[in-house]
């Protein structure tokens, strides 16, 4: 007798679990209860589980019976001329949905040809087993599987045209690519996802070679001249918001410029795109530190208001400016309401990025890469045919990663872009390289796509002969520009009197715990000091009770606040420190300093 | 030739502890990442990498997989008849696990002990070797033999619920070999064979005359400490540490071991690298304080009436003074004239 669940709650037994099963089946196919129900014998337990919650995830596939696929070319001839869709499939019982539990109980066939009557679904087509993003890397079958997500993923950082509207939206952290291609060599899910209204990459070519070294560690040589015709040229987008607040007491923000007499103020030439109504005006080009939306607030203590009486003076500067160092553009203004009513601005800037050394791009198949030089073309190789590449790929990132289905992508792109065509790399339904090297063949082009080099420089042929071919790029969002960061002053923080750490703070670079580790290793003591001397300070410490005690510089006093005596030290240590010892005192321990003279 | 001895011995100031610890370090990363180790060996498995590593530093009391290689005397090693029946005495084999089924027969307050046959056979084990171990091991009993069961007899009349427990008592009783291994392997090893064991208990194993006590180990370090003394502790924490990180495929000069061994022993006990052990014992509470649980120590420290003298590395580099390594470790000193006496 087995058990029946329905969704997980025991309903009863049943003696002939198979047929069960079997009569379930035929219900739902019959339409005589929900086809969203899904069931399943558990032989172990030998429990029959009906499911019908929501949350699980279900996959259509085609049924077989006695090794004969439901689908007969009668359908399939339907389907063409539009009479069938996909529904009408579902309620005739030729597809059906299958979840995670239920596909336990399947043999699923991956092909037509390989069915057997032991089989009970087929796959609608063998790509199906893979998922959206990785059933856009081409040829993806011939490489191993961490590879084929690594390239699936990447793409997801990949800089396209991300959206048709993007001039009419005000998105944060936005790229837009320029001079978008549709890729020589497609994949059938990129139809399906309109991948021609939103690329994201170029087609480049390629040679696979080391050169001079700047190619090395993943790193990849890229011809300026082609950078300088439009490569890989994005924009960025960045938006700026400012609204106009409403206070307790009447007291508001208002979008202006600034009197000079107010709070905070910045210097007047950074107020210069201003118009009236203090908003920047639109193409105006700006650079770091220039304000886009003027702004005052009300003063922020009640105090602050009776010293100065009312008035603009006591007011302060609440204005919005650029924090991005280069030169870059107001695209748009939008002037508008927020959701409590206030006025509420918001200013996208548009900065151009050109390709520079150090950005990063990426091929569909995983192996990225950063820009070590921009050579001129005359310094490249270049084919006999005077071709010189965009790109120079270093060999090393191949053997070790076995990304096989690069290799094939450039042949076929080679062979695609000669032929004039494009090609369908799709995941195990593709054409093989047998068929490129003969069109590569009737092209005049070696069958295996190597070519003679010659060497821009020298003007001699290169000794090997060189894989170039034609290959889908994509660059990705992380930029040189917006990462670039080094500090020598700068500003720190409040509480620990420490460097402030990030970027957007200006903030230092931490020689941290491991990094300390070292310089001990090392025997480094006195540089190690040197190091932590950011939050050095010299403390009057009490020689009495050992506490912290006040020194007043300008009487030449000194008292400790806990026992009254008026004799102290001054002891250099950092800062942190002496926030460790008042936190002990809030904690209740009385932590003394003991400044004695040195014994031992 | 003639300097280099000299030039090999390390200087005063050389923070060799934590030259020692980076040096163990750094490969320690490359472990964590190295997903493709032993996949689909059927061996015993056996704790390795860095999970076996933390645990021999932390010293544990109970190792996650403890086992043992045990050589068999140079006489013997080769003759595979001897080997696997020294292996076969080895395993400890509980009553449970050659029963059939147990009765309790409440009239007579007896249990009676059905017998698996098959199991018998397999573990080549009479009946009456049975009842002579069971005897010895579980007294004031009566054993009897009858075909395929034995009957026991307690000798004082039992309550319902103790006959039960008496029950319970019996089958976990081991009729044959040594408490503690629950698994044994007899391989090849050069032209002779070894057993390697999973459990362990080499006190008892010693005891076995076929076996080379001489070579016989365990990975037990706590057993080693209790059976032969803390040097063979020391010498044990750096093979095992030695050979896991060798395993890895990873050269760590031995030295760098023999360092942290000599800390976690130099007490005569085992103390792990935590806060309850090496760390826990260090003076300044500044020191045990920026390992782990801090404020616990400081409040320690507090109720104590602590001072820390500042002597240490970390508590400089707290502070922000010279720490006393390397270049900050030498002082100089004034040379003061004896004041002559009058």
């Amino acid at each position: 007798m087995s058990d029946v669940y329905v969704d997980h709650v025991f309903l009863g037994n049943h003696s002939n679990a198979l047929e069960f099963v079997k009569g379930v089946k035929k219900l739902r196919s019959d339409g005589k209860i929900p086809e969203f129900i899904n069931v399943f014998y558990d032989e172990s337990e030998d429990k029959i589980e009906i499911l019908t919650e929501k949350g699980r995830i279900r996959r259509p596939l085609i049924i077989v019976e006695n090794g004969k696929s439901r689908i007969t070319d009668v359908h399939l001839s339907k389907l063409q001329k539009g009479e069938l869709v996909w529904s009408d499939l579902v309620k005739e019982g030729v597809v059906e949905f299958l979840d995670a539990d239920e596909e336990e109980n399947a043999f699923i066939s991956l092909n037509e040809k390989e069915l057997t009557s032991e089989h009970t679904h087929l796959e609608l087509t063998p790509f199906a087993v893979v998922g959206l993003l990785t059933g856009m890397v081409p040829y993806a079958e011939h490489n191993q599987g961490p590879r084929v997500s690594f390239g699936s993923k990447l793409q997801k950082q990949g800089v396209g045209v991300y959206a048709q509207n993007f001039h009419l939206r005000q998105d944060t952290d936005t790229h837009l690519l320029h001079y978008p291609q549709r890729p020589i060599v497609e994949t059938i899910v990129l139809n399906h996802i309109n991948y021609d209204d939103h690329p994201i990459g170029q087609n480049v070519v390629i040679a696979v070679m080391s050169f001079d070294g700047y190619n090395m560690h993943d790193s990849i040589i890229i011809n300026k001249a082609s950078i300088e015709r439009g490569l890989f040229r994005s924009t960025y987008f960045k938006p700026y918001k400012s609204s106009e607040l409403k206070y307790l007491g009447g007291q508001v923000d208002l979008f202006e410029i600034p009197d000079k007499e107010v709070r905070g103020f910045k210097k007047e030439e950074d107020y210069r795109f201003l118009e009236d109504d203090g908003i920047i005006f639109p193409e105006s080009v700006v650079t770091k530190d220039d304000v886009l939306i003027g702004k005052t607030s009300p003063p922020r203590f009640l105090a602050e208001m009776e010293e100065f009486k009312m008035g603009v003076e006591a007011r302060r500067d609440a204005s919005i400016t650029v924090d991005d160092s280069g030169k870059s553009v107001v695209d748009t203004v939008v002037i508008t309401e927020n959701e409590e009513g206030n006025k509420s601005i918001k200013v996208k800037l548009r900065i151009p990025k050109i390709p520079e050394m150090g950005d990063k791009f990426t091929t569909r198949h995983g192996q990225k890469g950063v820009i070590g030089i921009m050579l001129a073309p005359e310094d490249m190789p270049q084919t006999a045919d005077g071709v010189i590449p965009d790109i120079i790929f270093n060999p090393h990132s191949l053997p070790g990663r076995m990304t096989v289905s690069q290799l094939l992508e450039m042949i076929a792109g080679k062979a695609g872009a000669l032929q004039g065509e494009f090609i369908d790399g799709t995941v195990f339904d593709n054409v093989g390289e047998k068929e490129f090297s003969k069109i590569l063949k009737n092209h005049g082009f070696r069958e295996d796509g190597a070519e003679s080099l010659i060497d821009g420089v020298t003007g001699e042929p290169l000794k090997a002969r060189i894989l170039v071919g034609n290959i889908y790029y994509l660059r990705l969002k992380h930029l040189v520009s917006s990462k670039i960061h080094a500090r020598s002053r700068g500003p720190m923080q409040l509480l620990t009197r420490q460097p402030t750490e990030g970027r957007a703070k200006d903030g230092g670079l931490r020689l941290g715990e491991m990094e300390k580790d070292v310089l001990i290793a090392h025997g480094a003591s006195l540089l190690l000091k040197e190091r932590f001397d950011s939050d050095k300070t010299i403390i009057p410490v009490c020689d009495n009770c050992g506490l912290t005690s006040i020194y007043n510089k300008f009487r030449n006093e000194s008292v400790c606040p806990s026992c009254k005596d008026s004799r102290i030290k001054f002891v250099e240590m950092s800062y942190a420190f002496k926030l460790l010892l008042d936190e002990l005192r809030s904690l209740g321990i009385h932590p003394k300093i003991d400044v004695g003279p040195k014994k031992g | 030739m003639k300097t280099g001895k000299n030039d090999l011995k390390v200087e005063n100031g050389e923070s060799v502890g934590i030259i020692a610890a980076q040096s163990i370090g750094e490969p320690g990363t490359q472990m964590t990442m190295n997903v493709f180790h032993h996949a689909g060996v059927s061996d015993m498995t056996i704790t390795q990498g860095l999970p076996r590593i933390i645990e021999i530093f932390d010293a544990r009391k109970n190792p996650s997989t403890p086992s043992m290689i045990i050589y068999i005397k140079p006489e013997f090693e080769k003759d595979e008849k001897i080997v696997r029946n020294v292996a076969a005495r080895l395993l400890e084999i509980n009553l449970s696990d050659l029963t059939k089924s147990v009765n309790i027969d409440l009239l007579n307050f007896r249990v009676i002990i059905n017998l698996d046959d098959e199991k018998l056979g397999s573990y080549d084990i009479s009946i009456d070797e049975i009842i002579e171990n069971l005897s010895s091991r579980v007294k004031n009993a009566s054993y009897e033999k009858n075909e395929n069961s034995i009957i026991v007899k307690p000798d004082s009349d039992l309550t319902v619920i103790n006959v039960y427990k008496f029950r319970a008592k019996l089958l976990s009783t081991y009729v044959r070999g040594v408490k503690g291994i629950n698994q044994v392997l007899p391989v090849r090893y050069g032209s002779g064979y070894i057993i390697k064991t999973s459990g362990t208990n080499l006190s008892k194993v010693m005891k076995i005359p076929e076996i080379d006590e001489m070579r016989t180990v365990t990975n037990d370090i706590w057993e080693i400490l209790e059976v032969l003394g803390i040097d063979a502790a020391r010498e044990a924490i750096i093979n095992e540490v030695y050979a896991t990180l060798d395993a890895q495929g990873l050269d760590v000069d031995s030295r760098h071991v023999m360092i942290v061994a000599d800390q976690m022993t130099n007490t005569g006990i085992i103390s792990g690298i935590t806060r309850y052990g090496i760390v826990g014992s260090k003076s300044s509470p500044l020191a045990r304080a920026s390992f782990e649980t801090p404020i616990k120590h400081l409040f320690g420290a507090s109720v104590h009436n602590e001072v820390d003298s500042l002597r240490g590395v970390i508590e400089n580099v707290m502070i922000n003074q010279p720490a006393p390594v390397g270049t900050g470790l030498p002082k100089l000193m004034v040379k003061q004239k004896k004041e002559s006496k009058k």
